[in-house]
């Protein structure tokens, strides 16, 4: 037998450690990985520097006609001239400080919400009224206001209004929907699946052409309901069916366990699933959830081809301008931008939404 | 161990099973359950896996439905009337041999939850409660922690806590021990033997014999959906009567 003296730990080999471990690992390991080392830096090489050399090195900043646009690279003076457009449509231009401050109102109430702390009632009320406030600083036709027709509304600020439109209010019909398919009485299901079903076999395209074109056919003569609102209500009844698989994906994660327990304290059925179940499962299918949102945003533009323009079509109506021809590049270019800033706050918010609800935290 | 049932006074029955029989499909899981127990009482359900020990008690607080007999808690029977299941799970609880904790809530907010939104209590009071269990399965340090944070011993202190909150008059126990590290299984008996002392009435499935031993009025051996036999402690440990429970005894301690 023998007795073994405590070992002291010692640092891991000079290639084993640093950056130069993280290189050899991920860059370099094998044959194929050294090649797609090289492809992708290749990649990066021959397309890097000319997008960098046409969007800034050679772009026109300054100015405010084509004229200003002497050099090859982008021609942004033709978006600074035209933000206004691809932010807010034909919005009357004297109206502007509307939707900008139903803008300031968001930014407000989400610095509120975040930095000052309880109140939740009050908070609650505040976002619950928030809709009615938005509706009637952009629609107008009360307190003095003038109306401003959907017709007028465009760019980001129809993008934001369908979006938001749809994400808040295809999320509690996604979760009845999904309810219902969990349900134990065979007409709600039935009835559920059907729908869900139904809807994940269409087209968006096709519903909003429904929403549009065919629903009017069945109002009587003389009622003309708002395009937008055929729109949003085509849009939301289409992403609930998707929303509704999501959660019910979520449900799926759940322990039987947890039903029994709630069942077992003697929680009714609507407790149990607001209380238990319904936490569990929307936070287990958070990033499902965040990407169905996320190409709802994106497929707000599709709305189109029923005569709304958002603030892709935008670049088509501001790019027509006979003052502004061929300027579809930079406008594409600076519509992708806003997507893509819109998009990945999104994905961000979900990661970060993810980490806070994270309770597992080891031991 | 001394002898406890001659010293012990119980009450009157405050569980009825009559005839109770039940199917999964085809198949018989329970057949013909007689089981009266009574206020205070300790029973201890014992038998191998699959004979139906859980099933049974599950049907006392109903996650499980039974197709003939009849089951009676507290004089209410147990059946779908909305009422009477309310009446009866506020007066049964139940702790599951995985826990149940509910992991997006804290452990204080797992005891206060039932309290607060099926029972009505102010929420200061309902956390009064919560912390008073809570001391009493010595963990109220845990608190404001998750269910995950903890360790299996603790989950399982928390889940008995959170089914004393409503003070029921009966705890049902399905297997409390059996998914635990065996250094933590003694913990978790600590706590159901100070109960057993305090006179709740009790019925536990479990395979921990030394508990049955110490504290159990009445042993009771299922095999194939139906009792084999039932007995106190001393007679049903030493001097088995039935050959399948011998049997069973036999495989259980040799070792």
């Amino acid at each position: 037998m023998a007795v073994y003296p405590p070992k002291p730990a010692k640092e891991p080999p000079l290639l084993e450690r640093g950056p130069i471990a993280w290189v050899r690992h991920n860059l370099l390991s094998s044959p194929f990985n050294i090649a797609f080392t090289i492809l992708g830096l290749a990649i990066l090489y021959w397309t890097i520097p000319p997008f960098v050399k046409w969007a800034f090195l050679d772009a026109n900043f300054a100015g405010h006609t084509k004229a200003d646009c002497t050099g090859n690279g982008a021609c942004w003076v033709f978006v600074k001239e035209k933000l206004n457009m691809f932010f807010f449509g034909f919005y009357p231009q004297d109206q502007l400080w509307r939707p900008k401050s139903v803008i300031a109102a968001i930014l407000a109430l989400v610095a509120f919400a975040k930095f000052v702390p309880g109140l939740h009632r009050f908070k609650l009320l505040l976002i619950v009224l928030f809709p009615v406030f938005a509706f009637i600083m952009l629609h107008g036709g009360y307190f003095g206001l003038p109306l401003v027709e959907t017709s007028k509304w465009g760019g980001l600020l129809l993008t934001l209004v369908i979006a938001s439109v749809g994400i808040i209010l295809s999320f509690p019909i996604g979760i009845l929907l999904a309810l219902g398919r969990q349900s134990k009485l065979p007409i709600i299901k039935s009835l559920s699946v059907f729908y869900i079903e139904f809807v994940r076999g269409v087209p968006l395209i096709t519903v909003l052409f429904m929403a549009s074109v065919v629903l009017p056919l069945f109002f009587p003569e003389g009622v003309n309901f708002d395009k937008l609102a055929r729109a949003l209500i085509g849009i939301t009844l289409f992403e609930a069916a998707y929303v509704a698989e999501n959660i019910r994906s979520g449900f799926q994660a759940i322990p039987k366990g947890q039903y029994e327990a709630a069942d077992a304290l003697g929680l009714s059925y609507w407790q149990k699933m607001a209380l238990v179940i319904l936490p569990q499962a929307i936070k287990v299918t958070i990033p499902n959830l965040v990407g169905t949102f996320i190409s709802l945003f994106k497929d707000t533009s599709l709305v189109m081809i029923i005569g709304l323009f958002d603030l892709l079509a935008m670049v088509n109506v501001t790019s027509n301008d006979r003052d502004w021809l061929g300027m579809d590049t930079e406008g594409y270019v600076f519509v992708a931008f806003i997507f893509w800033i819109f998009t990945f706050s999104m994905s961000m918010y979900s990661k970060r939404l993810e980490r806070k609800l994270n309770t597992d935290k080891g031991k | 161990m001394a002898e406890q049932t001659n010293t012990k006074k119980l009450g009157e029955p405050i569980i009825q099973l009559e005839h109770v029989n039940k199917w999964y499909d085809d198949f018989h899981v329970l057949k013909d359950i007689n089981l009266e127990v009574r206020q205070g009482e300790i029973v201890v359900v014992a038998g191998p896996s699959g004979s139906g020990k859980s099933t049974m008690i599950r049907c006392i607080n109903r996650l499980e439905e039974y197709q003939e007999g009849s089951i009676r808690v507290k004089g209410i029977e147990v059946n779908n009337d909305v009422k009477n299941l309310r009446a009866i799970r506020s007066n049964v609880a139940m702790v599951f041999q995985h826990f149940n904790l509910f992991p997006h809530l804290t452990i204080l907010e797992n005891l206060t939850l039932a309290p607060v939104w099926v029972y009505k209590t102010p929420k200061k009071e309902a956390i009064e409660t919560a912390m008073h269990y809570l001391e009493k399965v010595n963990i109220a340090d845990q608190a404001n922690k998750y269910p995950n944070q903890l360790s299996g011993g603790q989950q399982q202190r928390v889940a008995i806590a959170r089914a004393l909150c409503k003070s029921p008059d009966i705890m049902l126990f399905d297997e409390p021990t059996s998914a635990l590290d065996p250094e933590m299984i003694g913990e978790v008996l600590d706590v159901m033997i100070k109960l057993a002392e305090e006179g709740k009435t009790m019925i536990t499935v479990t395979h921990e014999m030394g508990f049955a031993r110490k504290v159990a009025d009445r042993v009771i051996f299922m095999d194939a959906g139906q009792i084999i036999e039932e007995n106190d402690p001393e007679t049903f440990f030493h001097h088995p009567e039935s050959e399948r429970l011998q049997l069973f005894l036999k495989q259980i301690l040799n070792h």
